[in-house]
């Protein structure tokens, strides 16, 4: 027989406990409203609108599969690794609108992200070591070029799943999707000298089984020595 | 009466006398061998011979008498797990492969060039698999073969490794970088042979790595629709009579390889170093 005074006594404790939860989750409401109304949502900058500016795109074509550099006006921002993804994302767009010379479909938002890297172990140069960079073409030409860049970067551009997976098949057809974007980079962003692949952030075997997704595609001067060995094909050095 | 010491004595160089013969009559008799067989899907029989010639130690030269052996090694791509594209007939990529390989197999067989492919049915080959075949058969040419249905005519692509030198020991990555020479000169064969058959062709280089460890004069083929002027498609690259024609041309020019190969300047069987 429990005495009288002990069930008194375990009554209040739990009518205690259960005035306490009830206080806290009061108390958590409050805290809540108030960390909601102390955050102002409406915007505090307007949108920035980058002028226009023209960029250099290595339009591909597979009828000839060639290279050839077009010259389009587009809005461009001032953060390198946004610009290149701008100007991939427009050399994307006209892959993917009806009767293209290179049909690849994605468009714009093939391009997820492109982060510009410093290149391990090397060093910048001096005056006395800059050197020509070139792009080489279908004939071998340079269309690009200048002195070489002061502090060589790697691109590492983040591809979508859905434009690979929606990537036609094709030794040409994939070749010329990595050499356009290889070099439209390169145009814009002389800097740059070595681009890898990613495909939603991971690395995949190849574009669409043909094109190696793993090897950095170097891009500059070691593709301008190769177009004079062979100057009626198309270059492109792989560093394996 | 001869003695026992003259017996002796007589005896030995009558033993010497007729090893020397039978060496001298097996020398003159080697390099008459018979032609071996023009078909082959099996490895070359010399298990003699070393996985790689980059690793081959330099030897006494041959005497140019002796024929070399020509070996073209056919890589249908694709295969079992890897399906390769979807071709806009329903067909599929690796199945298109394996149907021209066939065919040119068959057209090589019939000139008498021998040949050795790497997969004759539908299954997984590994790349480095693929290269060692063509390394082991010390072949005078390799072709990748590819469909695709992007393009149109046939599309010719050499490694775009920068050319190297051949040294005693090569990487397994780069093993072609000391055939790029080579391999360009196949191509323009092809590409010669193609063009005079009126197929329209087009050349590029890119990274091709199964090829990329393959110590021979190598060249991706992928063969793409045929158009006509109005850029309408009038044969699938898995058509068997485009299909045909192609293996036809592709097979002449490969003879005409082989007539290149014989040439003195060629070098006999040193038409095969890079």
């Amino acid at each position: 027989m429990i005495p009288r005074y002990q069930i008194v006594i375990f009554s209040i404790l739990v009518l205690a406990s259960l005035a306490m939860a009830g206080m806290l989750w009061h108390l958590r409401q409050g805290a809540h409203q108030r960390l909601v109304a102390g955050v102002d949502s409406a915007p505090t900058k307007a949108p920035e609108i980058a002028p226009a500016e023209k960029a250099t795109l290595l339009v591909a074509n597979d009828d000839d599969n060639s290279l050839l550099p077009q010259v389009h006006s587009l809005p461009l921002p001032a953060d390198p690794g946004s610009r290149a993804r701008a100007v991939l994302g427009r050399l994307l767009e006209l892959y993917a609108v009806p009767n293209a010379a290179h049909p690849v479909p994605g468009g714009a938002t093939s391009v997820s992200q492109v982060f510009l890297l410093p290149i391990p172990g090397s060093a910048p140069r001096s005056e006395s070591h800059k050197s020509t960079t070139v792009i080489a073409t279908d004939s071998g030409a340079p269309i690009s070029g200048g002195p070489a860049p002061a502090h060589p970067q790697m691109a590492v551009v983040d591809l979508s799943g859905n434009f690979v997976a929606s990537h036609p098949s094709g030794l040409e057809t994939e070749t010329l999707t990595v050499l356009s974007i290889c070099g439209t980079i390169h145009a814009n962003l002389p800097q740059v000298t070595e681009v890898r692949f990613l495909v939603d952030g991971q690395q995949r075997p190849s574009l669409a089984g043909h094109a190696d997704l793993t090897r950095t595609y170097l891009v500059g001067e070691a593709a301008g020595s190769i177009a004079g060995a062979a100057p009626a094909l198309p270059t492109e050095v792989a560093r394996p | 009466m001869l003695k026992p010491a003259q017996r002796v004595a007589l005896a030995s160089a009558c033993l010497v006398a007729g090893w020397a013969a039978s060496m001298s009559a097996q020398s003159s008799t080697q390099p008459s061998s018979t032609p071996k067989p023009a078909l082959s899907s099996q490895r070359p029989q010399n298990p003699a011979a070393p996985a790689a010639p980059a690793f081959r130690a330099s030897t006494a030269p041959v005497p140019p008498t002796i024929p070399a052996r020509f070996v073209v090694v056919l890589d249908a791509a694709h295969g079992g797990d890897d399906l390769g594209g979807h071709l806009s007939s329903g067909q599929l990529e690796k199945n298109a492969n394996l149907a021209l390989s066939v065919r040119l197999r068959s057209l090589l067989g019939a000139r008498g060039i021998q040949v050795v492919t790497t997969r004759e049915s539908d299954q997984s080959v590994d790349m480095n698999r693929r290269a060692e075949i063509a390394d082991h058969a010390q072949a005078r040419a390799c072709i990748s073969l590819h469909t695709a249905d992007t393009g149109s005519g046939v599309h010719l692509f050499v490694s775009s490794l920068a050319p190297a030198g051949s040294g005693r020991f090569v990487a397994w990555r780069t093993a072609q970088a000391g055939w790029i020479t080579r391999s360009l000169a196949l191509a323009g064969v092809l590409n010669a042979a193609l063009l005079q058959a009126g197929s329209g062709v087009t050349l590029g280089r890119t990274p091709l790595p199964g090829i990329e460890s393959m110590t021979c004069a190598a060249v991706a083929v992928e063969l793409a629709p045929e158009r006509d002027s109005d850029h309408k498609i009038t044969a699938e690259p898995d058509d068997p009579n485009y299909q045909a024609g192609i293996a036809q041309t592709l097979a002449t020019a490969l003879l005409e390889w082989k007539t290149q190969a014989a040439r003195p300047e060629g070098g006999s069987t040193e038409g095969r170093q890079p």
